[in-house]
């Protein structure tokens, strides 16, 4: 994998991962691109892209878009269960995860990737192994702190990734 | 639970302190996310975040800020960079973090690092220190957060210094580390691949480790090692063997499960190693067979893991040397994927496809209607890989079609294809488009194929295009054209010089006033400039008095070739005489015979010269040819089968010529298509097509007449989606090519291409008429095929006239009674494979009905009644010198049960197409 990207419906970044070096100039560039791209698909077409020689494979729960580069040869189909596995560590740490929940702990959305997927390959697919690492780890963090009454207003959006997810993986 | 204990332990003093601090720290880093999310405007958001790093630099510059609100400050740098903003000034704070903060704050500080450095990004030798003391840290956490580093971002040159400690790392008691430390030597790996080259033994250790994380690891590493040279790992193939076995047979713990399929990353892996190992290597590939069939039979659930491992399985199996029984399950695979509904899906197989064609190009024949509707679909990504794969079956015969198709995506021109187009003016509409858009990429063919198509068609039927183009082109450059490509700009000075004088409404001097403001134009190649000049130099006289102006100010021309055009203009304005004899109306009627040559060509042969042999002749008398002299079939016959020569007279294509004699050259069978409209390419295609017959048009006499004809079948299909199906007999003709006869009948199975072939029978001659016979086979039945073809003649030399003449043939045309005893007719049902079972009208207007209705079949279709027994009949037929269809009838009520069997598999169908038909009609 090159990269990954999340962004909401409104086009705004909310993680980004790169596994190959580029240029901040560029990594701007490929991310307005591609958020562009992406918000412009249809609902019902694939979800993968063609785009430099690149293959992105994107997939929308609720309002966040999952979006991750791999070449050509990388098989399509499996990206998007790497996504979707994501979403379920996400789930999982955060109880019915939510736009929001990752906007204001993005930080710890980076930690779970990175006990994911390290260098751009999975690292880790059993998921109760990812999340004993994270708790492991999380153990050192002022659990007090963490506040459950997220109520910003308007526009991120609060539906949970997991009512999506659920319908996807019963569909 | 010793690990517990000792984290507890090393993070007990952050717990205590952070007590305070953190509500705060969060509450800044909300409050900053709270805030942008509440403003309106770009431009507010940019002036916030100015602020916020202005504070922010303040902060990590001040000597008072404790490492806890450096790791707030660090957290609030990196949203202020995911937006997009510059924060590098704290970058040198994050190493900071890492290297001196507690295990909190490394955390944070570590993060920060991997996301704002690049691998070579200078900052980074300064943390390497920082990740080597990590390393050896007691605490677990910190050598995982260093390894996780380390694989992520590490200074390429810096790898000798924590090689040996990662290396450690593969035998360390917990499995995440080891994990960590094979990943983070594969990214070693990756970046410098010999100086890991010491340590293959140790990756063979992490392949056997355990744990089934670490060794699913380690498969990253070996999949990049095999693909790089696949011959030093064939030995492991058993193991890979082995372990895949031990997946599919769901050893694993059930952890690794998803979506309860065992580990299907690791599958994945495995199935790539297994097919770099298996390539064109039998003996490797005959140990993965049954792993691999395996693996094909268990991935049954309907869930999109299990279509990944499917994906990969197949193109496992294509890679490795084949066997028929893995690629047949394989190539149904494709068609689950190809057919299914779901569009990821859809694509997958289309890719599959694509990857399969390179192997096995009949394959795409079995999902021709499927490609061709995937052509057409909404979605750019799926029509892109169709173009991908209709790209890899290009062969001579299907190439214009595929190539206009790819065109037509460069260009997003929302057309289905130019093959049909509708009428003139949207023709040159499209042309328009494509040249405008696709400009200069576009070869140099195109544009000339497009004038040629233009300047050759006859005058009277081709006027009404050349009247579009002129009208379009003045449109054009009325409007802006600074834009349009060169290749554009020579097209339109060539119609408009050769054509505009159609337009009668068309104003000459506007015509020269739009060239004349295109030479003007900076962005004009000279090339150009010369074309513009020829198409001033064609138009007719009458405006002297603009050209002299013209010729005036380009006689003080730099470039050379514009002055002498300049000049040439001006003599030939003022000179009408001189210009009539130069530009000739018309001119471009090409002498294809070179009949201007025969006096110099009978001269030499006078003086002794050899007389002329073409190229193929020549070639000929240079080896023994074997084979007997065929007649001079174009490239084009591949397309047609030619299994079975045996040619009863079926039909006879009689052509009545007037003429002293006629003489039939060439017979072509071409299975492609039309390629533009009715007004279009077509008879330009056969036009610019060699003469075949030149060295004996060369050699008769003048007076002689030439008659060249050209059978050209071609299918009429029956089903409504007529554009489809013609774009498929095109995109799809010549796969077939050279395979056996059983292949062809697939390809033909979907009853889009017709295959009637033919023979020359014999040619009467006679003083005024000339009558030539073809025999016809249909070696896969249609409903209807329609015959086009040609006879072309020459009054004179150099001046080929041409008939197009057309007729529809159908499959009933070609059935023929099959006469056998009702014994020889058991033994043959009992060995015909094709049914098809089928209730069909009983005509019950007189007598028997069962009688009746087999005596109107009989009649209509010429078959052969072998006998009635009681409520039963038995017929058989035959397609003419092909394949024999028994039909078995009952009378059951009603109706009458039909029953037909035949060798061919599509023939039962036509058959009964037409006996529905004949009894509907009687």
């Amino acid at each position: 994998m090159q990269f990954m990207l999340l962004f909401s419906r409104q086009g705004k970044l909310r993680l980004q991962k790169w596994y190959v070096p580029l240029c901040d100039k560029e990594k701007k560039k490929i991310t307005r691109e591609l958020v562009q791209t992406v918000l412009a698909r249809k609902p019902k077409m694939c979800s993968f892209l063609e785009w430099r020689d690149l293959k992105i494979v994107y997939k929308r729960y609720a309002s966040l878009y999952f979006c991750c580069a791999i070449e050509d040869q990388d098989n399509e189909l499996i990206t998007l269960e790497i996504i979707h596995r994501y979403v379920e560590l996400l789930d999982k740490y955060f109880g019915s995860v939510c736009e929001l929940d990752i906007i204001f702990n993005f930080e710890k959305a980076y930690f779970i990737l990175d006990e994911f997927l390290l260098g751009g390959e999975a690292q880790e697919t059993s998921k109760k192994n990812v999340l004993k690492a994270i708790e492991q780890a999380d153990l050192l963090i002022d659990t007090a702190t963490t506040q459950s009454t997220l109520t910003v207003a308007s526009e991120p959006d609060s539906n949970t990734l997991a009512t999506i997810q659920n319908t996807v993986s019963t569909a | 639970m010793s690990d517990v204990v000792e984290k507890t332990l090393t993070a007990l003093p952050g717990l205590f302190e952070s007590q305070t601090g953190a509500a705060k720290i969060t509450n800044r880093l909300r409050q900053l996310i709270k805030s942008i999310t509440e403003l309106t405007s770009k431009h507010e958001e940019e002036n916030l975040i100015k602020r916020e790093l202005s504070a922010i630099k303040e902060q990590v510059s001040s000597p008072n800020t404790t490492m806890k609100q450096m790791r707030e400050i660090m957290v609030r740098a990196m949203y202020c960079e995911m937006l997009g903003y510059d924060a590098s000034f704290t970058y040198i704070h994050a190493i900071k973090l890492a290297q001196q903060g507690g295990v909190l704050e490394k955390r944070v500080g570590y993060l920060a690092v991997s996301l704002f450095l690049n691998e070579g990004h200078e900052l980074l030798l300064l943390l390497v220190n920082t990740v080597l003391k990590d390393l050896q840290s007691t605490n677990l956490i910190e050598v995982c957060m260093a390894l996780t580093v380390v694989a992520q971002v590490f200074p390429k040159d810096m790898i000798p210094a924590v090689l040996p400690l990662v290396e450690d790392k593969l035998s360390h008691p917990k499995e995440i580390i080891r994990r960590k430390a094979v990943l983070a030597l594969y990214k070693f790996y990756l970046i410098a691949p010999n100086q890991v080259q010491h340590i293959h033994a140790k990756f063979c250790k992490a392949l056997s480790d355990k744990d089934p994380g670490v060794m699913a690891s380690s498969l990253h590493i070996y999949l990049q090692l095999i693909r790089e040279s696949p011959d030093s790992y064939k030995d492991l193939t058993g193991s890979f063997v082995t372990i895949l076995k031990q997946v599919l047979g769901g050893k694993l713990p059930v952890d690794f499960n998803y979506h309860s399929v065992p580990a299907p990353w690791l599958q994945i892996q495995l199935l790539r190693i297994l097919s770099l190992l298996g390539k064109e290597d039998q003996s490797t590939s005959e140990l993965m067979y049954e792993v691999l069939d395996e693996s094909l039979r268990r991935a049954e659930m309907n869930h999109n893991i299990t279509y990944a491992i499917l994906y990969e399985c197949v193109k496992a199996v294509y890679t490795i040397h084949p066997k028929a029984e893995l690629l047949e399950k394989a190539a149904r695979c494709i068609g689950n994927f190809v057919l299914s509904p779901k569009i990821n899906l859809k694509y997958l197989g289309l890719k599959a496809l694509t990857y399969v064609v390179q192997h096995d190009a009949k394959l795409a024949l079995q999902h021709q209607m499927t490609i061709i509707e995937c052509l057409d679909h909404s979605d750019f990504t799926i029509k892109r890989e169709t173009l991908e794969l209709l790209f890899r079956i290009t062969n001579a015969q299907n190439v214009t079609v595929i190539v206009e198709k790819m065109l037509d995506f460069l260009c997003y021109v929302p057309i289905k294809t130019l093959t049909f187009a509708p009428d003139n003016s949207w023709f040159i509409q499209t042309m328009n488009d494509v040249f405008s858009i696709g400009g200069d990429l576009l070869q140099q063919d195109d544009p000339n194929n497009f004038l040629r198509l233009l300047a050759e068609g006859k005058p009277e039927e081709d006027d009404q295009l050349r009247l579009y183009a002129v009208e379009s082109y003045l449109t054009v450059l009325k409007g802006h054209t600074s834009h349009l490509p060169q290749c554009f700009l020579q097209v339109m000075s060539w119609v408009l010089g050769e054509y505009a004088h159609l337009q009668e409404s068309v104003d000459r001097r506007e015509v020269i006033r739009l060239l004349t403001q295109l030479l003007d134009q900076r962005s004009v190649s000279s090339e150009t400039r010369v074309w513009i000049l020829s198409a001033l130099t064609k138009i007719p006289e009458g405006q002297t008095d603009l050209i002299l102006d013209l010729a005036e100010s380009l006689s003080s021309s730099q470039d050379t070739v514009l002055r002498q055009q300049a000049q040439e203009l001006r003599h030939l304005s003022q000179d009408s005489q001189l210009r009539e004899w130069v530009l000739v109306e018309n001119s471009c009627a090409v002498d294809s015979s070179l009949s201007f040559l025969d006096g110099f060509v009978s001269e030499a042969l006078a003086a002794g010269a050899a007389p002329y042999k073409p190229p193929h002749q020549r070639q000929e008398e240079l080896s023994l040819n074997l084979e007997p002299y065929s007649f001079s079939l174009p490239v084009s016959l591949s397309s047609c089968s030619i299994t079975d020569r045996q040619s009863p007279t079926l039909l006879s294509v009689s052509s009545g010529l007037s003429g002293n004699s006629a003489e039939l050259s060439t017979l072509i069978l071409e299975g492609v298509k039309r390629v533009w409209g009715k007004d279009g390419y077509l008879p330009q295609k056969e036009a610019t097509a060699p003469p075949v017959d030149e060295p004996s048009a060369a050699v008769q006499p003048a007076s002689q007449q030439e008659a060249a004809e050209r059978i050209e079948p071609r299918p009429e299909p029956s089903t409504q989606n007529q554009d489809k199906q013609q774009l498929a007999s095109s995109l799809f003709v010549g796969l077939g090519v050279g395979s056996s006869v059983s292949l062809v009948r697939k390809l033909f199975y979907d009853g889009f291409t017709a295959s009637l072939r033919g023979n020359v029978m014999d040619c009467l001659e006679a003083r005024s008429t000339s009558v030539c016979h073809y025999a016809l086979l249909m070696d896969d039945p249609h409903t209807n095929v329609s015959l086009t073809g040609t006879v072309s003649y020459q009054t004179q030399p150099g001046h080929t006239n041409t008939l197009p003449f057309s007729g529809t043939l159908s499959t009933a045309d070609f059935i023929r009674p099959l006469v056998v005893t009702t014994e020889e007719y058991g033994k043959l049902w009992l060995s015909l494979s094709h049914d098809v079972k089928q209730n069909l009208k009983l005509l019950t207007d007189a007598g028997d009905p069962l009688r009746t209705t087999l005596n109107a079949l009989k009649d209509a279709l010429q078959l052969h009644v072998v006998d009635i027994i009681g409520s039963e009949g038995i017929v058989a037929c035959r397609l003419l010198s092909g394949a024999p269809c028994l039909l078995h009838c009952r009378v059951n009520g009603a109706a009458l049960a039909m029953w037909l069997r035949s060798p061919h598999p599509a023939l039962p169908d036509f058959i009964l197409y037409h006996c529905q038909r004949a009894l509907a009609h009687h």
